[in-house]
């Protein structure tokens, strides 16, 4: 993915002037904290141009702009207990505020600002970045306390997304709305939604109502885990140079789609002074992609060890985890399992939960700083790597879950992982299947692998009545290969010749029976949907793309023209890869498009 | 240097330099929409119009973002990045109205054309945002926005106003003004600063829209300076029809390209219909009467219209009658902060060799005049040692008794760039810390790392209780006391007696944060002061700006980099107004009349003799003229019967004189008792030189001609003057600022042709093609020894307290729209009606124990006087504080507010008085 803007890491800002001083005369001197506070008037909107016919001879009665009301203060004090006002909780806070007040009301995002220090616009374009913040007038009636989410990704699409979809919104359960949402990591439940946090696999508007008002199950406890590795890492038995001569040997590359080697990526960050940091991206987002949800709900001790065994090894002064809002669910077990380890004294270094909130592009590691940092999504410019300036511009490691997973795996045996692979390819990994099979869900399975062999050998082949006509090497950015491919090897780099890419290992399986070009526009709208909007290439390419690939007869000419310079130009990413779908059929599919 | 290859080119880039800037130095020019190559706007590599192809990767990268690395391989001229880049264009484009018809002449359109880019086949979205014309000054059409960003950048990083963002993302992403707030309504102060900065159109100044776009190209642009305050903004006139149709920020040393509304939006003044035209003789028989001050139709009916010969015979007559019978002690001259270095000198030699008297005065009386008693008696020099640029090596920076984002908002775009760098840059190393010290709370206190809100009237017990802690805890610069400073122990056992926890409850500052505070400042690598008129219009001025001093002194905070004391000048050319003499006890370069040596030194350059008795003050003056003593006045550009305290006293005082010359653009409220009103020139009307706070001298040229008969002020002062019998023929500015430069060693190294062609130099100048110095007294202070005096400023209490029939404390200032008595600005129509009536402002709190809403109509009154006006609610308002500012005729402030003057600034407390306040019965 991509690249170098220049970033502003955070440090708390230190507190204003305080205290209430002693009066002397009637003027009193307004604390600090008070600075720019409350307007006693009720409502918070913005008060009429001063411009306009009618109010030109009146003076301004209150500052320009807007002011909360004591009432809005209340709220936000009320919502945020706990929290210290920093800038890089804004986004922790406006969970804390729309979880308690159903929605972001306008004023208290005016106080908000006010509580940090910074200018209301500052949080609104934050509040507004991510889908699952709400942003609502002062007088606007709150939502319905339910909010389900209908996933519309490919592979629930394929099973009946839109239809589910249609029926609920047609007659939402009472106290809900229906909202449709990108691919939520339960491509092998499908269709899925969520009610609440409270995920519904093979969703029916049945099930989905019966949903309604069940608390979210707290995932299964893990089995008990002795944290061996770790063990030795603290007693002084595994040394930082045994642990990267273990990946390089293992060749261990990162699981989260860019397949960077492991080691090369630790030798960057330990060669930069520190203070440095370990970030988790638990913010798989990829449509067809669920395998970090996988090891988190089953292999959690596994994945928070390798964590720490890559914080030890970088001697990362905290670890950060950034977990996907679409995750909520997984939230708790999480939180008892980060508390344990304080406990018995396995983390060195304070180990800090963070919330996505409803946005794919923070899956891509600079989007996901800048989020940990309280802004927008917006990816930076590379160079400079995260490695050598990262979050809070310190350097940091980032990997993804699945990488952290075979980490003891791998530092206890190295060869036996890279012995695992298949036609050339080394070690394993998690491919997560779906679509048009028997048994769709994440296999263990090697590199090197093919789709047939995933097909056949590991999801008990094709889904009845379904012929095997096309596949998703990586979920939506892979591009689309036909089933005459489908004996290619599935790793790192091995379908450049085809223009595809296996990234995440999202192999998600069409058949004769599916709509290629559906499938194609299904994949531009998400990427459409989920652009930041920073650069020109992918805010506007993708808008454009799904308008052509609307049309009755694609304009083939325009959409290559269009996909090159979306692949050349943009920033990061998901700018590059958003047309490979459509490139694909183009080139593969010739006479399967319209 | 970076050597790489550009285009086949070897060539080299200068460290920091990126592709882009190395392209453009070497004469390849390369497309670009976000990048704005202007100082204080940060590539952001968005837009994706500069990309270029880099050898061995994998994309193109954007050329204004990208740093080349030695040996890289650059091709700006690919085929495919030639395609890449006329694809955004093309994709802009779909969705702009037709022909980037909102300005057809900006970036986006040219660079288009430039790449042949003139239609696109994509088909528009559904919904294109409608336009916004909330604001008076700005036009906001975003159908034809690109979401480049740089009005946020503009609004963000440059002018640090925060009302402009980026909301929602993808397609949905759209510039914001707070929470998606129409313009006029949002925060926007209204700096055009994203005007300026935008590509496109988007965002147009009103002035020079038809329709929905811009009308024609840009007009040629006259290189000036505002007039509007003491930062000395470099400006651009576009001038069309002579007409200012459009002002734009030039890269001056003090403005880097910025402007502020007044700067930007307010010069529509001069073609304002009450604008004089013709020279007006009071009608034989017109009383004065202060009343007409209330009434401008009134007044003006009292006058009537004469040619320039008979205006100027009566004028000078009535002078030189005066002189010849009562003698030259019972004239006065008031010169005037807003004209030009030349005028002022020109005034003061008038007053002087003609009238024969030194009372002349202006209105740096009126405003730091105690920061310069102070300056004067402890280093020497009464400018500012540092130019606030200085913020960006300083890693303090304490602002006091000063709101610079209303009344110098381009010097605090620089404080908040200091103080933003520290909050927000992960590397601590950089920026400063800033430290606000006021008893009302600005838009600077969100930038602060302390707020310090302290009891009005309080800054000695606050600021020696600061001092007290400093020597306490010995935190004070000893090898710099001891090189170069006297005074230290008097001070040290005058101070024994102000441990914070003995002035906290004065002061109404918890001790904890005095220490915090004291230790910040002496901790400090380098500090910077900056103060206002809080400090300096205060009865005991003087010994406010002493502590300062002290502090700046006793840490070392003198003389290096990021360091120095910096009082804001108020006025465009206070600093050189007063450095060209108009001071009633000093000659130019602040020579004292009672030293034989320079007035001989004058004498012998100026043909005559001198009065060695220092004059009056401009308070003094008034006073003078209500007791008779005084009988003629001749009032250049300023405007007494508005600026000065008690305005009840000042204008029956002005109304007793037997004869007033006023010269000026309106019939100002002085004017309206004047017996001859000469119809002058507006600064852009006006070739000249001013020095600005930063002590920075700066060429302002004429855009447009005056209107009707109106002349010249230099013209007018040489014809007064011929008339009382001197013998004047300068003819041109360059001929006055000749001889000013011989009379004012201050100005050595410094021509009218050396300024007309670097446009700014600052004073002193060591040599003629050497930079001025910014930083001064590296080495020496230019004392008689050489050495700093520190003087120790004792406690004394207002004037007038607080009493149970006048509770409130009533302060008095600008506000951001309105320069001074609103002469100017109240006749701009963006200013008046961004502001358009006066206001109180008061705590919510107080607001509500007087049972009034906020525009509800309030009777403020003093010992003084009264005036009524609307209630502004204002939570940066201690309670027990109001707050009014003086530019408004019909609720004058200054008829409430206190004469009582500062003993050795003789400066009035302007910020304190008592008052009540009481809800109107309608």
């Amino acid at each position: 993915m991509a690249p170098a803007r220049s970033h502003d890491g955070q440090n708390p800002p230190p507190p204003a002037g305080e205290g209430e001083g002693a009066q002397r005369r009637r003027v009193r001197v307004a604390s600090g904290a008070e600075v720019g506070a409350v307007s006693g008037h009720p409502h918070s909107g913005p008060p009429a141009p001063a411009g306009e016919e009618g109010s030109r001879r009146l003076p301004r009665t209150r500052p320009a702009g807007r002011t909360a009301t004591p009432a809005d203060h209340a709220a936000v004090v009320a919502a945020l207990a706990g929290l210290p006002p920093r800038r890089d909780l804004l986004i922790e806070m406006l969970h804390a505020l729309q979880d308690a007040e159903r929605g972001l009301r306008e004023g208290q995002l005016v106080a908000l600002a006010e509580h940090l220090r910074l200018a209301p616009v500052e949080v609104f374009e934050v509040a507004s970045f991510y889908a699952h913040f709400e942003v609502l007038a002062d007088g606007a009636p709150a939502p319905p306390p339910v909010t389900i989410r209908v996933c519309e990704g490919l592979p629930c699409a394929m099973e009946g997304g839109a239809a589910l979809l249609d029926r609920l919104r047609a007659a939402p359960p009472p106290g809900a709305r229906v909202l449709p949402a990108p691919c939520m990591g339960a491509c092998h439940e499908a269709p899925a939604c969520a009610v609440g946090h409270r995920p519904v696999p093979h969703a029916t508007p049945e099930s989905v109502a019966r949903a309604i008002g069940v608390p979210a199950p707290l995932a299964p406890a893990a089995a008990p885990h002795a944290y061996p590795l770790l063990r030795q890492v603290l007693a002084g038995a595994l040394a930082a140079e045994a642990m990267l001569a273990a990946l390089e040997a293992a060749g261990l590359r990162g699981m989260g789609g860019a397949g960077f080697p492991a080691a090369r990526k630790w030798r960057l960050v330990m060669a930069q002074p520190g203070p440095r940091h370990l970030v988790v991206n638990a913010d798989e987002g990829e449509p067809g992609t669920f395998k970090d949800r996988i090891c988190l709900e089953r292999h959690l001790p596994q994945v928070l060890e390798g964590m720490l065994l890559a914080a030890e090894a970088v001697a990362a002064e905290a670890c950060w985890i950034y977990l996907r809002d679409e995750y909520s669910h997984l939230s708790g077990r999480l939180r008892q399992a980060v508390a344990a380890l304080r406990d018995c004294n396995l983390a060195r270094m304070p180990i800090h939960l963070r919330r996505g909130a409803g946005a794919y592009i923070c899956g891509e590691e600079t989007a996901l700083l800048e989020s940990l940092e309280g802004r927008r999504g917006y990816p930076r410019h590379k160079p400079p790597f995260p490695g050598e300036r990262g979050l809070f511009g310190r350097p940091t490691l980032i990997h993804n879950v699945e990488t952290l997973y075979w980490l003891p795996e791998i530092l206890a045996d190295p060869a036996g992982f890279a012995a695992a692979g298949r036609r050339g390819g080394r070690g394993q990994r998690l491919w997560s299947v779906s679509g048009r099979v028997r048994d769709p869900g994440v296999k263990r399975a090697p590199a090197g692998v093919t789709a047939r062999e995933l097909v056949e050998e590991f999801a008990g082949g094709m889904a009845p009545g379904h012929g095997f006509a096309a596949y998703l090497p990586g979920g939506a950015s892979g591009g689309i290969l036909p089933a005459a491919m489908a004996d290619l090897a599935l790793d790192f780099g091995s379908l450049d010749a085809q223009g595809c890419f296996t990234g995440s290992g999202a192999v998600v399986v069409l058949s004769d029976r599916d709509d290629l070009a559906a499938a194609a526009r299904n994949l531009v709208r998400f990427f459409r949907d989920e652009s930041c909007g920073q650069c020109t290439p992918c805010r506007v390419g993708t808008a454009k793309a799904a308008r052509l690939l609307d049309a009755p007869c694609w304009d083939r000419a325009l959409l290559e023209e269009l996909a090159q310079a979306m692949a050349d130009g943009s920033i990061c990413g998901l700018g590059q890869a958003a047309m490979n779908p459509v490139r694909s059929l183009l080139r593969f599919f010739p006479d399967g498009v319209p | 240097m970076t050597r790489f290859t550009l285009d086949g080119m070897e060539i080299e880039a200068a460290p920091h330099e990126t592709i882009w800037e190395a392209a453009r130095r070497h004469g390849t020019a390369i497309p670009h929409l976000c990048h704005r190559p202007a100082p204080g706007y940060r590539p952001d590599g968005n837009c994706r119009a500069c990309l270029v192809e880099i050898g061995g990767e994998r994309v193109l990268a954007a050329s204004c973002i990208r740093r080349p690395a030695p040996g890289m391989v650059v091709r700006s001229a690919t085929d495919r990045a030639e395609r890449a880049r006329r694809m955004v264009f093309e994709l802009l484009l779909a969705d702009m109205p037709a022909g980037a018809a909102r300005d057809a002449h900006g970036p986006f359109a040219e660079w288009a054309a430039r790449l042949g880019v003139t239609a696109s086949r994509f088909a528009p979205e559904a919904a294109r945002p409608a336009p916004d014309r909330s604001h008076p000054a700005m036009v906001v059409n975003l159908d034809a926005c690109i979401a480049c960003g740089l009005c946020e950048r503009a609004c963000r990083e440059v002018q640090h106003n925060d009302v402009i963002g980026l909301a929602r993302r993808g397609m949905a992403v759209t510039v914001s003004f707070d929470l998606l707030d129409p313009m006029g309504a949002s925060s926007c102060v209204g700096c055009g600063e994203c005007v300026q900065a935008c590509p496109t159109g988007a965002l147009l100044p009103a002035s020079v829209v038809a329709g929905d776009r811009r009308a024609a190209a840009p007009a040629a642009e006259v290189a000036s300076i505002c007039p509007y305050c003491g930062v000395g903004c470099q400006v651009g006139f576009r001038v069309r029809d002579n007409a200012i149709e459009e002002v734009v920020g030039r890269p001056g040393p003090a403005n880097q390209g910025r402007l502020c509304v007044k700067g930007r939006f307010g010069f529509d003044y001069l073609r304002h219909p009450d604008r004089l035209t013709r020279p007006l003789l009071r009608l034989a028989g017109a009383a004065k009467d202060p009343a007409d001050c209330h009434d401008p139709a009134r007044a003006r009916a009292k006058f009537r219209e004469a040619t320039w010969e008979e205006a100027l015979e009566r004028a000078a007559g009535g002078l030189a009658r005066i002189r010849d019978r009562a003698g030259p002690r019972a004239l006065a001259g008031f010169g005037s902060a807003k004209g030009s270095n030349e005028e002022a000198y020109l005034f003061q030699k008038l007053v002087r060799t003609g009238f024969g008297t030194n009372n002349v005065d202006h209105c740096t009386r009126l405003c730091h005049a105690a920061s310069v008693a102070a300056l004067l008696e402890g280093i020497g020099s009464g400018a500012v040692t540092a130019p606030f640029t200085a913020a960006r090596d300083a890693d303090l920076i304490l602002v006091i008794g000063a709101r610079p984002t209303e009344n110098h908002p381009v010097a605090a775009t620089f404080l908040k760039d200091a103080a933003s760098c520290r909050r927000h840059a992960s590397d601590v190393t950089r920026g400063a810390r800033l430290v606000t010290m006021d008893p009302r709370g600005s838009a600077l206190d969100r930038f602060a790392t302390e707020v310090v809100r302290f009891a009005p009237g309080e800054d000695v017990a606050l600021l020696n209780a600061m001092l007290h802690v400093i020597i306490e805890e010995g935190l004070h610069d000893r090898q710099f006391v001891a090189a170069r400073v006297d005074g230290f122990e008097d001070l040290c056992a005058h101070l024994a007696a102000y441990a914070p926890e003995a002035m906290a409850a004065r002061c109404g500052v918890p001790a904890v944060q005095i220490r915090r505070v004291a230790r910040l400042y002496a901790g400090a690598r380098a500090a910077l002061i900056l103060w206002g008129m809080g400090i300096s219009q205060s009865v005991h001025g003087t010994d406010n700006a002493r502590a300062l001093i002290a502090l700046a002194l006793l840490c070392g905070h003198v003389g290096r980099p990021g360091t120095g004391l910096h009082p804001l000048r108020g006025q465009n050319n206070v600093q050189g107004a007063s450095d060209a003499g108009l001071i009633p006890m000093m000659f130019p370069d602040y020579q004292r009349t009672t030293d034989p040596a320079a007035r001989a030194f004058l004498e012998a350059l100026w043909g005559t003799t001198l009065d060695a008795e220092p004059g009056l003050t401009v308070v003094e003056i008034l006073h003078a003229a209500g007791r008779g003593d005084i009988q003629g006045m001749y009032v250049m550009g300023e405007n007494p019967a508005m600026s000065d305290p008690d305005l009840a006293h000042a204008r029956a005082a002005l109304a007793r004189l037997d004869h007033l010359v006023v010269q000026d653009l309106f019939l100002t409220e002085t004017a309206a008792l004047a017996d001859v009103v000469l119809p002058a020139s507006a600064w852009p009307e006006k070739t000249g030189t001013v020095t600005n706070t930063n002590r920075q001298v700066q060429m302002g040229r004429a855009a447009v001609a005056p209107p009707g008969e109106a002349r010249q002020d230099l013209a007018i002062i040489e014809d007064i003057a011929r008339r009382l019998g001197l013998d004047w023929r300068y003819g041109h500015p360059r001929a006055v600022f000749a001889e000013m430069a011989r009379a004012m060693p201050s100005l050595a190294n410094i021509t009218w042709e050396r300024l007309e062609r670097e446009g700014s130099v600052t004073t002193p100048c060591p040599a003629p093609d050497a930079p001025g110095e910014e930083i001064e007294f590296a080495e020496r202070f230019p004392t008689a020894t050489g050495r700093a005096r520190l003087v120790p400023a004792g406690l004394s209490d207002p004037a007038e307290m607080p009493d149970r029939d006048f509770p409130f404390v009533l302060t008095t200032g600008r506000e951001l729209e309105h320069w001074h008595t609103g002469a100017m600005t109240r006749r701009a129509a963006v200013l008046d009606a961004l502001q358009p009536a006066p206001t109180v402002s008061l705590a919510p709190a107080e607001l509500r124990r007087l049972g009034a809403a906020p525009g509800e109509r309030l009777r403020v009154a003093t010992r003084r006087g009264a005036v009524e006006l609307a209630a502004r609610e204002d939570p940066a308002l201690p309670e027990g504080m109001a707050f009014i500012p003086f530019a408004y005729r019909e609720a004058a402030a200054n008829l409430l507010t206190d004469p009582t003057l500062d003993p050795f600034g003789r400066i009035p407390g302007f910020k304190y008085c008592a008052a009540r306040l009481e809800r109107v019965a309608v």
